[in-house]
């Protein structure tokens, strides 16, 4: 086999893969989930509103409109009033705003200490993986809702306080699955690869892992956005809420007492609280489906 | 001349469940500026982990370098700190591995991949980087570079995502490439253009090659040089054609009637094809003052059981480790 021969254009060429952008692929499949692209609409419907609603509606929710607990239709009033008399309408328009923040930056700060916890462990394993692990154990052992009601009731019900709260309380689920995920890609040939060419560690975890290790995390940050508007309401409704803003748990929380004579003063914000989080469920199982490689047909 | 590189009596450790196992054994070499030095055996000799060793690159806490030195430009790399290890990686040496279907990273073009180094360790702009990046594709003789450069990897075949990883490993032009047999995982015609690649590049660039292998064909038409390691021990060493023509360890003449001959007509009687009977050592046996090949030999003795062989040297710069090198 001389090296003359193979230079000749008549060697077999080499096959170029047809393949598309992963990305595209994704897309592809989550298209598919129909109970995901539904999920995806209504969200996005809930998400319009949440933002431009209050542009729209500028009223004050806190203001009193009519009599106390008008049924919904009465009035002009569609959803009608709660125990002050405030418009449910417009409540729930402004607490969309809040509860879906709250469920954005609470879901976000856990990403950030969970991403960082689990890939500085999977990355370096032994006795940091031993520190960083017993640490999470830790958080992972205590009672969530508990816990967060102390950081609240000792620091104040603001709402970067109660995010906060949120945010802290769940983020070992996230660490389990990035320190899982580095600990499998931290193998892969491509990373000894790219400390063959002299990468440092810190662009290793962040710049050559990380993006690698992203789906599963992603899919799991959805979900926590569900649960974290979940979790606001469980302490609005307990009262460890910031009384200036309004938001659906609260709603539901300061109507609580009313709840055999006008029901719908808490059903109303409940549904609301139930389809977002189902959309977002929907919409975190159709990622799951989608950036998941075991999942996806072929 | 000083050498570029010189190995002095290496010794590398892995910590196994059952102790800790040399699985590099006093092993000693010169590589000079420009020339291809090839590394010969069969799995587990040792030849992977020597060139982990010298890229500072062993397992933690599995694997460590107990005690000799390599001698990179006068600077001992045992010795050097982990920032100048990084400094010099991908720059000074740089490497290329078996499997080119996962050694590129999924989530980048390869554009942006070849760029990093070149950014990195060079300080180009990362416009300069990119053209370059797309001129290193032409001369790793991708077709249609400009288009080429911002693929992911899944848009390349195994062949031209090995060019891809030659192109990385020869971006800021190295002294020395290291390539752990970059064409096991390729068709036998692709692993001829690699060859053919290798080759010609490091002609141009000035680069030595070393070449970690089990393929003496590969070995024959690749390098100038050969070291064959057996169970991490030096066996042999010498200029190919002279090991070839005329191997000085029975492991040596074993691997070499491996190699299947290629007749003109299939009819033709072969010559029969030899195997070397027998199986490497466990790991156990590595530090064992024995020829670690005696199990495996028909020429045993006594002395081969009870004393490790020395290095024999002949008069055509061919070494031994054999206590029979004389009569193979």
């Amino acid at each position: 086999m001389s090296s003359d021969t193979m230079n000749k254009p008549a060697s077999p060429p080499e096959e170029v893969v047809k393949a598309r952008h992963p990305a595209a692929e994704a897309w592809e499949m989550f298209r598919r989930n129909h109970a995901a692209m539904a999920a995806l609409i209504v969200l996005s419907i809930i998400t319009l509103v949440a933002i431009f609603g209050p542009i729209f509606w500028p009223a004050d929710p806190f203001e009193m409109v009519w009599a106390p607990f008008s049924p919904p239709g009465e009035e002009g009033y569609v959803l009608g009033t709660d125990y002050l008399g405030r418009d449910l309408l417009i409540m729930l328009i402004h607490g969309a705003r809040v509860s879906i923040v709250i469920g954005l930056a609470a879901a976000f700060v856990s990403i950030v200490i969970g991403v960082t916890v689990g890939a500085l462990a999977g990355f370096y394993r032994g006795w940091v993986e031993e520190v960083l692990m017993r640490f999470t154990e830790f958080f992972q052992v205590l009672p969530t809702l508990l816990f967060s009601m102390v950081i609240v009731a000792l620091f104040g019900a603001s709402l970067p306080m109660i995010t906060f709260a949120i945010g802290v309380v769940s983020w070992t689920a996230v660490a389990r699955i990035t320190r899982a995920e580095f600990m499998r890609i931290r193998e892969l040939e491509f990373v000894m690869a790219s400390r063959a060419s002299g990468t440092k560690n810190l662009r290793l975890i962040f710049g050559v892992i990380l993006p690698n290790a992203l789906p599963p995390i992603i899919v799991q940050a959805a979900l926590m956005v569900g649960s974290a508007i979940l979790f606001e309401a469980g302490l609005s409704f307990l009262g460890l809420t910031d009384p200036n803003v309004v938001s659906w748990g609260q709603i539901i929380g300061s109507n609580r007492q009313y709840i055999l004579d006008a029901s719908y003063t808490v059903t109303i914000p409940g549904v609301a609280i139930f389809v977002t989080v189902l959309a977002i469920s929907l919409v975190g199982d159709g990622l799951n489906d989608a950036l998941n490689p075991k999942l996806r047909q072929r | 001349m000083e050498p570029l590189l010189k190995v002095e009596n290496l010794r590398i450790e892995l910590t196994t469940r059952d102790g800790i196992a040399p699985v590099i054994d006093n092993l000693s070499l010169e590589l000079n500026a420009g020339e291809s030095l090839s590394f010969v055996g069969e799995s587990g000799c040792g030849k992977s982990m020597t060139a982990l060793g010298i890229m500072g690159l062993l397992p933690d806490k599995i694997g460590r370098i107990a005690s000799g030195s390599i001698i990179f430009n006068g600077e001992d790399l045992t010795k050097a700190s982990d920032a100048r290890l990084r400094e010099i990686r991908g720059n000074d040496i740089s490497m290329i591995f078996q499997e080119p279907m996962t050694s590129l990273n999924p989530v980048y073009t390869i554009g942006e991949q070849i760029a990093e180094v070149l950014r990195r360790h060079q300080n180009l702009s990362a416009s300069a980087a990119w053209s370059k990046a797309i001129d290193l594709l032409d001369a790793v003789r991708i077709p249609n570079p400009k288009a080429r450069v911002s693929d992911y990897p899944h848009q390349m075949s195994g062949g031209q995502r090995q060019r891809v990883m030659i192109a990385i490993a020869l971006a800021c032009e190295p002294k020395i490439l290291i390539a752990d047999e970059p064409t096991t995982a390729l068709d036998v015609t692709v692993q001829a253009q690699i060859f053919d690649l290798l080759r010609d590049l490091g002609r141009e660039t000035g680069t030595a090659i070393i070449l970690i292998t089990h393929d003496m064909g590969a070995v024959a038409e690749m390098a100038d040089r050969m070291i064959v390691m057996y169970a991490g021990r030096k066996a042999e060493e010498g200029p190919v054609e002279q090991i070839i023509d005329h191997p000085r360890h029975p492991y040596t003449k074993g691997l070499i009637s491996c190699v299947p001959h290629l007749m003109a007509t299939l009819t033709d009687e072969r010559p029969e094809l030899t195997e070397v009977g027998g199986i490497v050592p466990g790991l156990k046996e590595f530090g064992r003052d024995a020829c670690l090949f005696a199990s495996r030999c028909d020429r045993v003795d006594d002395k081969c059981l009870s004393a490790r062989p020395p290095e024999m040297a002949f008069d055509n710069q061919q070494f031994a480790a054999c206590w029979h090198a004389k009569e193979v």
